[in-house]
C-alpha cells in the first residue's frame, strides 16, 4: 500500500513486519522517533509477543539485543553519533559472537563540536567491527532492506550482525510516498528464526569465550570467510527480493552510465539521488558523466567498483566522513579496488555535519575534474574560508 | 581567544546554476519559517500528506535549528508530478509561509523567493505594514493567525492556519485533502475537527484577500 509517511515508520513498520522477538533502545536524534513508534506498536499490542525494553544507555541496549540474541531471539536496536561509539565495544562482541543483530544507524555527525545532523562519520567509524554496512538513498529502500537484513544476517553461512545506514534527518524526517509491505509478502520471504546455537539451560554452550593466541586468529579469520560469503547471500537475497516485490534496488553496487564514462562519481547514501540527477543532466547536455552508487560497504564488493570503474579516466568519491590525518574512508576502499588501473581519484569531502550539498555544487565538482581545473588530491567544497587561532 | 576557535573570514559562495539545461520538474516548492514547537515542521508534512491525495509526488523535510522550544526552525515542501529525488534545501521557493511575526525582523525570510513568489506571514499589522517592514515588491499577504488560533483552539498554534492560508492563497493543493489529512494526523477527534475549522477559516480569509471568491 503505497502512503505517504515519515522514514521513521517506514523504517518501524518494516521492522514490526519482521516480526523481532526482542527490541531494545535508547533515544537519541535523530533515530529516537523509530523506536518511539515501536515502542507505539509494542504498547498497542502490535509487537505479538514480542519484548520492547527502554534501556539506560546505548551500551545497555546492545547488550540487551547481545544477550537475547544469544538465547536464540531475532532482536532489533537503532541507534545515531554518540550512542553508536558508546555500543562500539558491545556490536565488536555482537560481530565475534556471530550474532544476527540487526541495527539501523540514522547517520548522524559525532562530536565534538556537538552537532545533531547528518553525515556518516558515526557508522564508518565502525567499519572494522565485522557488520554488515548497507546504505540505502530512499525511505522506500530502507523500508525493503529490513527484512533483507534479517535474512541475510540469520543464513547460518554468514550469522553476522547487519547495520542499515539510514542518512539522519534527510531520510528519516522525510515525509514522502513509499509502498508498505503486507505482513503476507514479509512472511513469505522471512521465515522465523532458528537459531544454530543457543544459550539454554539444558544444553550449555559458552559463547565470546577465551580465545588464547592458538585459537584467537582462527576465530577472525572464520569472521572474514563470512563476511566472505554474506557478499554472495546478499546478492541471492536482493534477487529474491526483486522477484517477491518488482522493486530492484541493484548488487553491491548500481553502475549507471559508467560504460563511456569520462568521470565517474562514486556516491553513498541520500546524496546518490540528487547525483543521479546531475549525472543525468549533464548527460542531456552531452557531458560523458557516469555514476556509481555504493549499497554495500561491508563487505566492500571491490571487484564490482573495479568492473565500473574499468574505462573511466577520473573518478569523484564523495566523501561524507573523514579518517582524519589519512585519506578519506570510501576513497582509501575504491583506490585499493581500482589499484593498477589507469584512473585518477578525486577525494572530495562535503556535506559534513548537516550541511547542505546543493545540486550545483555537484555540478560544479565534476565540471572541475572535467575540465582539469583541480588536481587529483583530498578536497574540501562548501568549506568556508576560516582560521583556527592559536594564542 | 581560546585555544582552537574558529574564525570564519568568508562564507563559501554557492556557485551559480548551469542554465544550459533545466532541472526535474518541480511544480512547486515551499520553505515554512517557524519556531520550534509551532509546528513548522508539521505544517508541511501536513501539506505532503494532503498533495499525494491530489495525486501528486510530495516531499517535505525539516532543517532544525536548535532542539528546543522556541528556536528559529525551517522545513520545506516540494510537490511534483514526478517522483522527488532531490532533498537539497530548498533555495528558490515559490512560495514562504511564516507563522510566527517575531521572525520577520531577524531571520531573511524571503531570501531565494522567486519574483513571481509570494510571502504569506501571520502578521497581526495586517499586509500593508508587512510590506514595508520587508520592504520589498514581491506579493506578500498577512494574516492574523495567532488570533485565529486562540480563538478556535484556544492556544496561539498557528500552522494549521497557515497551511489553510497558503492553500487559499495559492491553490496548489485542495483544501479538502488539507482537511482529511488534519482529520488523519490528530489522534484526539475534537482537536482534528477544531483543526479542520480553523483551516477552513484561514482558507476563506486568504481566498477573499486574494481576490478569489468572486
Amino acid at each position: 500500500m503505497r502512503k505517504v509517511v515519515r522514514g521513521f515508520y517506514a523504517i518501524a513498520e518494516a521492522v514490526r513486519l519482521s516480526r523481532p522477538n526482542v527490541i531494545a533502545a535508547y533515544p537519541i536524534t535523530p533515530q529516537t522517533e523509530i523506536v518511539e513508534n515501536l515502542a507505539e506498536m509494542y504498547a498497542n499490542g502490535e509487537l505479538g509477543d514480542a519484548e520492547y525494553v527502554t534501556a539506560e544507555s546505548e551500551f545497555g541496549a546492545a547488550s540487551m539485543v547481545l544477550g537475547a540474541s544469544a538465547a536464540g531471539a531475532r532482536a532489533f536496536t537503532a541507534t545515531s553519533s554518540q550512542g553508536l561509539l558508546l555500543m562500539t565495544e558491545v556490536l565488536y562482541n555482537a560481530a565475534g559472537m556471530r550474532l544476527p543483530i540487526v541495527l539501523v544507524v540514522a547517520n548522524r555527525s559525532v562530536s565534538a563540536p556537538l552537532s545533531i545532523w547528518n553525515d556518516i562519520q558515526d557508522s564508518i567509524s565502525v567499519r572494522d567491527a565485522g557488520i554488515i554496512q548497507l546504505y540505502v538513498e530512499s525511505n522506500q529502500e530502507a523500508h525493503d532492506m529490513l527484512p533483507l537484513a534479517f535474512k541475510v544476517a540469520e543464513n547460518r553461512d554468514v550469522l553476522l550482525p547487519f547495520m542499515i545506514c539510514v542518512d539522519g534527518f534527510k531520510l528519516t524526517h522525510a515525509y514522502e510516498p513509499v509502498d508498505l509491505l503486507d505482513q503476507e509478502t514479509v512472511d513469505k520471504f522471512l521465515p522465523p528464526y532458528e537459531p544454530a546455537v543457543k544459550l539454554d539451560v539444558n544444553s550449555p554452550v559458552a559463547m565470546g569465550c577465551y580465545a588464547p593466541p592458538p585459537y584467537y586468529m582462527e576465530f577472525r579469520v572464520a569472521m572474514e570467510c563470512a563476511m566472505e560469503r554474506a557478499s554472495r547471500v546478499m546478492l541471492e537475497e536482493f534477487e529474491r527480493w526483486y522477484e517477491l516485490t518488482g522493486r530492484n534496488w541493484g548488487g553491491h553496487v548500481v553502475a549507471e552510465n559508467c560504460e563511456d564514462a569520462e568521470v565517474v562519481v562514486v556516491a553513498m547514501g541520500s546524496v546518490v539521488a540528487l547525483v543521479r540527477e546531475v549525472v543525468n543532466r549533464m548527460r542531456e547536455g552531452g557531458k560523458k558523466v557516469g555514476l556509481l552508487k555504493i549499497r554495500t560497504y561491508r563487505p566492500f564488493p571491490s571487484e564490482d567498483v573495479r568492473k565500473a570503474l574499468e574505462n573511466a579516466g577520473k573518478v569523484i568519491v564523495i566523501e561524507r566522513a573523514l579518517s582524519i590525518g589519512a585519506e578519506p574512508p570510501v576513497t582509501a576502499d575504491v583506490k585499493s579496488a581500482i589499484f593498477g588501473l589507469d584512473a585518477e581519484v578525486y577525494p572530495v569531502v562535503m556535506g559534513l555535519g548537516g550541511r547542505d550539498i546543493p545540486r550545483e555544487l555537484v555540478e560544479k565538482v565534476i565540471d572541475d575534474v572535467m575540465e582539469g581545473k583541480v588536481k587529483p588530491e583530498k578536497r574540501f567544497e562548501g568549506l568556508n574560508e576560516f582560521e583556527e587561532v592559536i594564542p | 581567544m581560546t585555544r582552537g576557535t574558529i574564525t570564519l573570514l568568508n562564507q563559501y559562495i554557492l556557485p551559480e546554476a548551469n542554465t544550459d539545461w533545466r532541472w526535474m520538474d518541480i511544480l512547486v516548492e515551499v520553505r515554512f519559517h517557524g519556531r520550534g514547537g509551532q509546528g513548522a515542521v508539521t505544517a508541511a508534512d501536513l501539506l505532503a500528506v494532503a498533495g499525494f491525495k491530489d495525486g501528486y509526488h510530495t516531499l517535505s523535510f525539516p532543517m532544525f535549528g536548535a532542539e528546543k522550544r522556541g528556536t528559529p526552525v525551517v522545513s520545506f515542501l516540494r510537490v511534483s508530478d514526478d517522483p522527488i529525488v532531490i532533498r537539497d534545501e530548498v533555495k528558490t521557493p515559490d512560495y514562504v509561509v511564516v507563522m510566527d511575526p517575531s521572525l520577520i525582523e531577524v531571520v531573511d525570510v524571503l531570501a531565494g523567493l522567486k519574483e513571481k513568489g509570494m510571502l504569506i506571514a501571520n502578521y497581526p499589522m495586517g499586509s500593508e505594514d508587512l510590506r514595508r517592514t520587508l520592504n520589498t515588491d514581491k506579493e506578500v499577504h498577512a494574516i492574523n493567525a495567532t488570533k485565529m488560533a486562540t480563538e478556535i483552539l484556544g492556544r496561539p498554534i498557528t500552522n494549521t492556519a497557515m497551511v489553510g492560508a497558503l492553500v487559499g492563497a495559492t491553490g496548489i493543493i485542495k483544501i479538502e485533502s488539507v482537511e482529511e489529512a488534519i482529520m488523519e494526523f490528530f489522534e484526539n477527534k475534537e482537536i482534528a475537527e477544531k483543526n479542520v475549522k480553523l483551516v477552513r477559516q484561514a482558507y476563506d480569509y486568504m481566498r477573499e484577500v486574494c481576490g478569489w471568491q468572486k
